[in-house]
């Protein structure tokens, strides 16, 4: 019988049952004793001397280095930008094929409440998404909020599907804002987990069901956005059918201890190979999807960033999230700006920064930018002032000093694939 | 007799006469990864040594490429346009990015022999 989403974790702080409602005061997280206990091989502090500051290490660095990845900081992390095959070659594979990566650095957490209203209902105070609603098993995306509706964070919600797992709440938020997202979630009436003995993979592509299906149980025929509990190989596995390139694919949290067999069983697969950070940004920005701290951060607000499909209909109508009054005045009467694509005319790419000119005035700037190997030219995406956001639009990219002539595009780029079950 | 040169910014210019061939080397297309899109200057322009001379983008990022020594542009690889690719994969042969008149010829003993160069690369692994 497969370990819970979380139980792993609740077991080893409580030692005890699944059933957990000590709320009272019981804001836990892994006291730093117990960082060595849960990750005996996990995240560990890279050797000091070999950067200023030392970086952190996923549990499967060391495959990274063996398949001769190019290592790089990221968000506190030693991660793989590419491997061998480069960038390019990368990212059209996992367009074609599959492709596995490691996002171990980012931040998987958990709360716990006496049920699921009561932790759904906690959580809601920080975020817009409608959680009370989340059927078992159901996985929505959201963003923490700022009290005047800036953007925080963006993360993925899961209610886990197993009954015995009712009050749970699993929580994925990004690398370089989680230590940020922590403080929220603390003072939350909720005890709290941060799952830093867990590994976070990806495996996404159009073959990512035929390859994971051939060692996991039941999730070939998950809908898109949804999650299970099953094992891989005999390993407990959460699986989550969502993913960061608008392809169909999954992504799998394992015991820190167990990601390297997991990792390995996966790129064994014909169909899989492992691929770095630099492809899934340019997978990301094709498929039209945000980076925090980019495409969004505590400036931009949800309606900006074309997110009002994440705002749920109950959250609108209870107007009961931080920021609220700001977000539905921008929802009745849009907002002054918005997030579009952009297609330059020519080849160069326009980087994030490049100025937005329209009849020789800035209207906005690229907030992501560069080439899509699968577009075959550049992309980029930005704000623009809501007056010129109309797809076709005509407009100048400010690149090294010249005006080079673009066009406001539809998002995204490339054509989303996720996965839709026939019912 | 051909003779190349190269600076710390992993360019090098192969001499044939009173003209130079610029590109970069072959551990600065390493570096970059796959090259996307080649920015050239114009036949004609006149760049000061250690001027921005055209532009290399990769998938992730956009680099500049200086001029080794001062001098006038006299041709471009005009190839690189549709084939930006070729920077990674001959990037001392056809991926060239432009020749370079050359103004002046003392400026050449300030870059770095190919043994130089070598023992330099050592220093950066």
């Amino acid at each position: 019988m497969p370990q819970g989403i979380s139980t792993e974790g609740r077991n080893r702080e409580s030692g005890k049952s699944l059933r957990f409602s000590d709320r009272g005061g019981a804001h836990r997280t892994a006291r730093p004793g117990s960082f060595a206990r849960l990750s005996p091989s996990g995240i560990t502090m890279a050797d000091a001397a070999a950067a200023d500051t030392p970086l952190l290490q996923t549990p499967l660095h060391e495959r990274h280095v063996a398949l001769g990845a190019r290592m790089v900081p990221f968000a506190g992390y030693s991660m793989p930008v590419q491997y061998k095959d480069g960038i390019l070659t990368e990212h059209l594979w996992t367009r074609e094929n599959a492709g596995l990566f490691d996002v171990s650095h980012m931040g998987q957490r958990f709360l716990i409440g006496a049920d699921h209203a009561t932790a759904a209902r906690a959580l809601e105070t920080l975020i817009p998404a409608d959680i009370q609603g989340l059927a078992p098993g159901q996985q929505r995306y959201s963003q923490f909020l700022t009290a005047d509706g800036g953007i925080l964070d963006d993360l993925m919600v899961t209610r886990p599907a197993d009954p015995a797992e009712d009050g749970v709440l699993y929580l994925v938020v990004n690398a370089a804002c989680k230590n940020d997202d922590d403080k929220l979630l603390e003072k939350l009436p909720l005890t709290f987990i941060r799952a830093e003995h867990r590994a976070l993979l990806a495996l996404q592509g159009p073959k990512a069901a035929l390859a994971l299906a051939r060692h996991a149980s039941g999730v070939a025929d998950m809908a898109f956005m949804t999650s299970i509990t099953t094992t891989f190989d005999g390993i407990p596995v959460n699986v989550s059918r969502s993913g960061y390139t608008g392809e169909d694919g999954y992504e799998i949290s394992v015991a820190n201890d167990k990601a390297v067999a997991v990792f390995d069983a996966l790129i064994a697969e014909p169909e899989v190979k492992p691929i770095g950070l630099g492809a899934r940004d340019s997978l990301r920005l094709e498929a039209g999807l945000c980076l925090y701290g980019h495409d969004i951060d505590t400036t931009t607000s949800p309606v900006e960033a074309q997110l009002q499909w994440s705002i749920q209909k109950r959250r609108r109508e209870a107007g009961d999230f931080p920021g609220a009054a700001r977000i539905l005045a921008e929802l009745k009467d849009g907002a002054s700006r918005k997030r579009v694509g952009i297609l330059p005319d020519g080849k160069a790419p326009a980087r994030e920064g490049t100025e937005i000119m329209k009849d020789g005035a800035v209207i906005g700037r690229v907030t992501s930018g560069g080439f899509g190997p699968s577009v075959n030219g550049p992309v980029a995406m930005g704000y623009v002032a809501s007056a010129h956001a109309a797809h076709g639009t005509e407009v100048e990219l400010m690149v090294r000093g010249k005006a080079l002539p673009a066009r406001i595009a539809a998002l995204p780029f490339v054509p989303n694939r996720f996965f839709r079950k026939q019912s | 007799m051909a003779d190349t040169r190269y600076t710390k910014d992993h360019e090098y210019i192969r001499i044939e006469g009173d003209t130079g061939i610029v590109g970069i080397t072959s551990y600065a297309q390493e570096q970059l990864g796959d090259v996307v899109f080649v920015e050239l200057p114009s036949v004609g322009k006149k760049v000061d040594q250690g001027a921005e001379a055209a532009v290399v983008e990769s998938v992730k990022a956009a680099s500049e490429i200086y001029a080794p020594v001062a001098g006038e542009v006299v041709a471009v690889n005009d190839a690189l346009e549709s084939a930006p690719g070729t920077v990674n994969e001959d990037p001392t042969g056809s991926g060239w990015f432009m020749k370079i008149k050359i103004a002046d010829s003392s400026q050449l003993n300030g870059l770095m022999s190919e043994a130089d160069y070598k023992a330099y690369l050592d220093t950066l692994s």
